[in-house]
């Protein structure tokens, strides 16, 4: 019937957001549906888990990965897609580094599900608290186990392409729809297999139009507390803490542009081996202090710095998790 | 924790200060504990807090930083730069759950190799006070090697 390749999309442990994005590359689906038979596509076509075991291995051209790996379910999904697929790209910020769900990874599982379904802001009368096994009259009910912590996809199948971007923007994934394309038509080829698509090689920093100068900063502040931001000049060096400098580019510094700091979700920037790390380095070399007293009153203005250099990269980091996640009550 | 815990500590040195006062104590045939081992930067400013992350995460229970005097870097002030990604790293591991005094910043210059050796001793039963940290070889599942997966949840 169909000789158009096959494409797959799975979503995990995310937000949508993902998908929306992909919708949001506006009539350039039309490509993709004239290039693609979709085969398993959760958000979009009606197949089941079954469909995807029964067909053969390799059998999928491309498949888009978004969410990060939390549950056994998901890792049951991502081992049975790596085996389905010949070309399998983390598809956005949770694939590729954890994301917001990745910050989980600063708890242990227990408090998370406590949190969740015993805390004050939520309404559970029966205090209902999910079990992975349940008996009841009819027989054995299961749901997924939580893995402790969550991990990224590479982390737990091997991945071909990596896709960064809470989400990755709409027209960087027109550019990649349009290089497969180009692949299938013979007019271009893959890029080597680990590449970072969809996004470039610098930093945002690279991409944001605002003038830098020698920065010398005596109190960071929030975005808020700054009136009037001024609208042409480093916003890091107005005090505002800006992930820019150890991001990757390929946004086309979308945030920075808009009057807004860059909060890291393209992720590490080429070579950068551990994000926090790096923005630890950048925020600590523009601090104009040298006293320790006059330097940690400075750093005060950063109250949360977990939040602050490992939103997006957690997961992905030399430590992958907060001590709370893996170790409970002493040794 | 056991009797028998003995403390696994990375060290950082400076080429033109620490270094040379590690130098010196080896010369003056001064012992220090045998638990650090020294890595010589050219300065304290070229401490990446990626190389302090690295040594936790591969299984170092404490990291020491030395590096020259203020005001004494043979780069000029890349010592006080030093100082402040430390202060920050150390926020950022307490925010991690990971005990903050695990690292240390020593000033010695290249004459103070009985400073340094007191130091060290003193950074090793610190840690060792505090225990192993022994941070987790994840296996593929991101289980940790003590831990089997999570099948069961209570409230």
């Amino acid at each position: 019937m169909s000789e158009k390749p096959k494409f797959a999309m799975y979503w995990a442990a995310s937000c949508g957001g993902c998908e929306i994005s992909v919708l949001n590359i506006g009539e350039k689906i039309l490509d993709v549906d004239a290039h693609f038979e979709p085969v398993f596509w959760p958000v979009a076509v009606d197949s089941k888990y079954k469909d995807v075991e029964a067909m053969e291995d390799g059998s999928i051209l491309l498949t888009l990965w978004n969410g990060g790996i939390r549950n056994q379910e998901n890792e049951h999904i991502a081992h049975l897609l790596r085996r389905k697929s010949k070309i399998l790209v983390a598809f956005g910020s949770c694939a590729t580094e954890g994301c917001v769900p990745g910050l989980a990874n600063l708890y242990p599982v227990e408090e998370i599900f406590s949190t969740a379904y015993h805390t004050v802001s939520t309404d559970n009368p029966q205090g209902i608290h999910p079990q992975p096994v349940v008996q009841v009259p009819e027989g054995t009910l299961t749901i997924p186990a939580m893995n402790p912590v969550l991990k990224t996809l590479a982390q737990v199948v091997d991945v071909d392409y990596f896709m960064p971007g809470c989400p990755p923007e709409p027209h960087q994934i027109a550019a990649v729809i349009d290089l497969v394309i180009a692949v299938l038509e013979g007019k271009a080829q893959l890029p080597p297999k680990g590449a970072v698509i969809g996004a470039g090689n610098s930093t945002v920093c690279d991409e944001c139009p605002r003038a830098r100068n020698v920065k010398h900063i005596t109190a960071f502040k929030r975005i808020q507390d700054v009136a009037p931001l001024d609208p042409t000049l480093c916003i890091l060096e107005q005090g505002v803490p800006c992930n820019g400098p150890a991001t990757r580019s390929g946004c086309n510094a979308r945030c920075p542009r808009v009057g807004a700091q860059c909060i890291g979700c393209y992720g590490p920037a080429e070579g950068v081996l551990d994000y926090g790390a790096r923005l630890i380095t950048a925020f600590a070399s523009v601090v104009d202090a040298k006293e320790p007293e006059e330097i940690e009153a400075i750093l005060d203005g950063i109250p949360d710095p977990v939040g602050q250099f490992y939103r997006f990269n957690l997961a992905d980091s030399l430590l992958r998790a907060g001590v709370p996640a893996w170790k409970k009550n002493g040794h | 924790m056991t009797d028998s815990f003995e403390p696994v500590i990375v060290g950082f040195t400076c080429n033109w200060c620490s270094y040379r006062a590690a130098d010196a104590a080896g010369t003056a045939r001064m012992k220090y504990a045998p638990n650090v081992r020294l890595i010589r930067l050219m300065c304290s400013g070229r401490l990446d807090p990626t190389f302090v992350m690295k040594a936790l995460a591969s299984g170092a229970d404490g990291v020491l930083i030395t590096g020259c005097h203020p005001g004494d870097c043979h780069y000029i002030d890349q010592n006080y730069k030093a100082l402040r990604r430390f202060l920050l790293l150390r926020r950022t591991l307490k925010g991690l759950g990971v005990e903050p005094e695990r690292i240390k910043l020593v000033w010695a210059s290249a004459a103070e190799g009985l400073k340094l050796t007191n130091e060290i001793n003193a950074f090793v039963e610190e840690i060792r006070a505090l225990g192993p940290l022994h941070w987790p070889k994840w296996d593929s599942n991101g289980h940790t090697a003590e831990k089997q997966p999570i099948l069961e949840v209570t409230a």
